[in-house]
């Protein structure tokens, strides 16, 4: 009956996402009354997850598992969810998770309410607080089924430590051929590079910029500051910066902790991406743009100089913190 | 090849978001309704296959006759015909279903979707219509390729991208990256005309289940008043940064 999560993890490494998620399922089990059951594949040492107040893990380690599959681990997140008899399954909105959400929600016959940013509301029926209109609005929804996906924003609920006696076991879920029908040819990612699904603070350019050749300023700030790197529409659309940068509405979200606009506007496609983030500084010098309306600090200068200047401060300001 | 093609109608990208009835219901009053966007990238991208490799396009909708004018701008795009199943889009797996009869009942070999609609966010229907009819799914899809009954496709994953190849029949969830934004088509007069013409097949929901019902809705809080800053004075802004708003 334990609430089940799944806890992503690269390289062995869990994920902060995976911390989060965990997180959050202890708080759904304290509701219910129950534990947490975590399953992880290839996971190193799984100690960790004992701190975020998991009481059991499931352990698959599997060489065909290796890279992700959306249908295989379905199909072994499946047969974990049987095993423990859960009602409840807890995963993040991670690219991985979101792919294979729905195929497991078919498999168990299970709602999923996608995008949830809150502890539910009630457990029964159990409601969630999830967001929609791309963050203009939230909305309130109950899983009608026997069992229950809950996909979990990143940085709604945060890292809440809560020590449970952790123990581990094996499992080793049957996998059939078709599991595997779409299959991973190759994997194509930048080892070095903070992603905005992973970042904590992102630095984010606009045609203000002017032109790509002016991006040199943005990651020297984006570096100081450990963040990733990010732009509006109009300069992924002008090929300033590629597709992966583009956040907004259709684009990527950003749920940072420090979102640093530079030279961006702020549409309202724009703002809605982006507008999940916890604090918002805007750097324009056009006063009158819409997203001095939308931020928590802004400044109104020239991003040419500002930037060079904010950045210096930062590093001053790192260093004497270190 | 048979291609369907999944659209949504949704609120333009720039509407303002207002609920009714007592903030269960999404008001339309003074809304302009268009394709979901990422089901456009998709869209156009099927137009590709239509035009190089001799697809066939057909269009579907679940939703009242209110759906109509943005399925016609599909068929204005290029579709070859448009299919609206008569029942309002309740919940993620009961819109799949009604999808997944459609599958069958036309023998699709790909689905092209958009990865999410951006009104009501589930990200859920593709996959759950791959899960429902057996097919093979690739998710944030941001390159197909088909050669014979083989699709290579490119997803993007966090950080990068991936590779992979799978067997049709195939339901792709996808966005912009399939194609650029540059590539969009703005229906012609001829376009237009031609759409008037085609078939708009309107098929009787079947009777399934609903897994998630969405209670009511609410607006964010409006935010709290900005600080503005002086340019001068970046060492506040820091200062604000690590002791304020504690994220640095």
């Amino acid at each position: 009956m334990s609430v089940l999560v799944y806890t992503e993890s690269e390289e062995g490494k869990f994920k902060k996402t995976a911390l989060e998620v965990a997180s959050y399922a202890k708080g759904v089990a304290d509701m219910l009354g129950t534990g947490v059951t975590a399953v992880t594949f290839n996971a190193g040492d799984t100690s960790e997850l004992g701190k975020y107040g998991v009481s059991k893990v499931l352990k698959v380690n599997s060489d065909k598992l290796k890279k992700f599959n959306a249908k295989a681990y379905t199909d072994a997140l499946k047969q974990a969810v049987e095993k423990e008899g859960s009602k409840v399954v807890v995963l993040s909105q991670s690219a991985n998770a979101k792919y294979l959400a729905p195929l497991l929600a078919v498999q168990l016959e299970a709602g999923y309410a996608s995008n949830v940013v809150a502890l539910p509301e009630s457990t029964d029926p159990l409601q969630v607080k999830r967001t929609a209109f791309t963050n203009k609005a939230f909305n309130f929804t109950n899983i009608t089924t026997d069992v229950k996906i809950i996909g979990v924003s990143k940085n709604a609920f945060g890292l809440k430590e809560s020590s449970a006696e952790l123990s581990e076991e094996e499992f080793s879920p049957n996998l059939s051929d078709g599991d595997f029908s779409v299959e991973v040819v190759s994997v194509d990612k930048a080892a070095d590079k903070v992603t905005i699904a992973d970042a904590e603070i992102v630095v984010s350019g606009g045609r203000g910029m002017k032109g790509p050749e002016n991006w040199g300023m943005l990651e020297e700030l984006a570096e100081t500051l450990g963040a990733a790197t990010a732009c509006s529409k109009p300069v992924s659309d002008m090929g300033w910066r590629p597709h992966s940068e583009h956040v907004g509405q259709t684009g990527k979200p950003v749920a940072a902790n420090l979102y640093i606009a530079i030279g961006i506007s702020g549409a309202i496609q724009h703002l809605a991406g982006v507008n999940a983030s916890k604090t918002k500084v805007v750097i324009n010098n056009d006063p009158e743009a819409p997203f001095f309306k939308a931020a928590d600090y802004g400044i109104v200068g020239d991003a040419f100089e500002v930037v060079p200047k904010l950045t210096e401060k930062l590093k001053k300001f790192k260093s004497d913190n270190a | 090849m048979k291609i369907l093609v999944c659209i949504s109608h949704v609120p333009d990208t720039t509407s303002k978001i207002n609920f009714t009835e007592g903030d269960t219901k999404f008001d339309t009053n003074g809304v302009q309704f268009v394709i979901n966007p990422n089901d456009e990238f998709g869209l156009t991208r099927a137009m590709w296959f239509k035009e190089k490799q001799g697809a066939t396009v057909d269009v579907v909708n679940v939703g009242g006759a209110e759906t109509e004018p943005t399925l016609r701008k599909a068929l204005a795009i290029g579709a070859d015909s448009a299919i609206r199943v008569n029942t309002p889009a309740t919940d993620g797996i009961y819109v799949a279903k009604q999808l997944a009869k459609v599958f069958k009942d036309g023998g699709y070999d790909l689905v092209i979707a958009g990865r999410e609609s951006i009104d009501y966010n589930g990200g859920m229907v593709p996959g759950m219509l791959a899960g429902l009819v057996g097919a093979n799914f690739v998710n944030t899809c941001i390159g197909l390729e088909i050669e014979g009954n083989e699709a290579t496709v490119i997803r993007e994953i966090d950080g990068g991208k991936e590779t992979l190849r799978a067997a049709l029949p195939l339901v792709i969830g996808t966005q912009k990256g399939i194609v650029e934004e540059s590539d969009l088509r703005i229906p012609n007069m001829r376009g237009i005309m031609q759409a008037r013409k085609k078939p708009m097949n309107v098929v009787e929901p079947i009777e399934t289940n609903t897994n998630t019902e969405a209670v009511k809705f609410e607006k964010p809080e409006p935010r709290g008043d900005i600080k503005m800053i002086d340019p001068e004075n970046l060492d506040e802004l820091v200062d604000l940064l690590h002791n304020e708003a504690k994220v640095i």
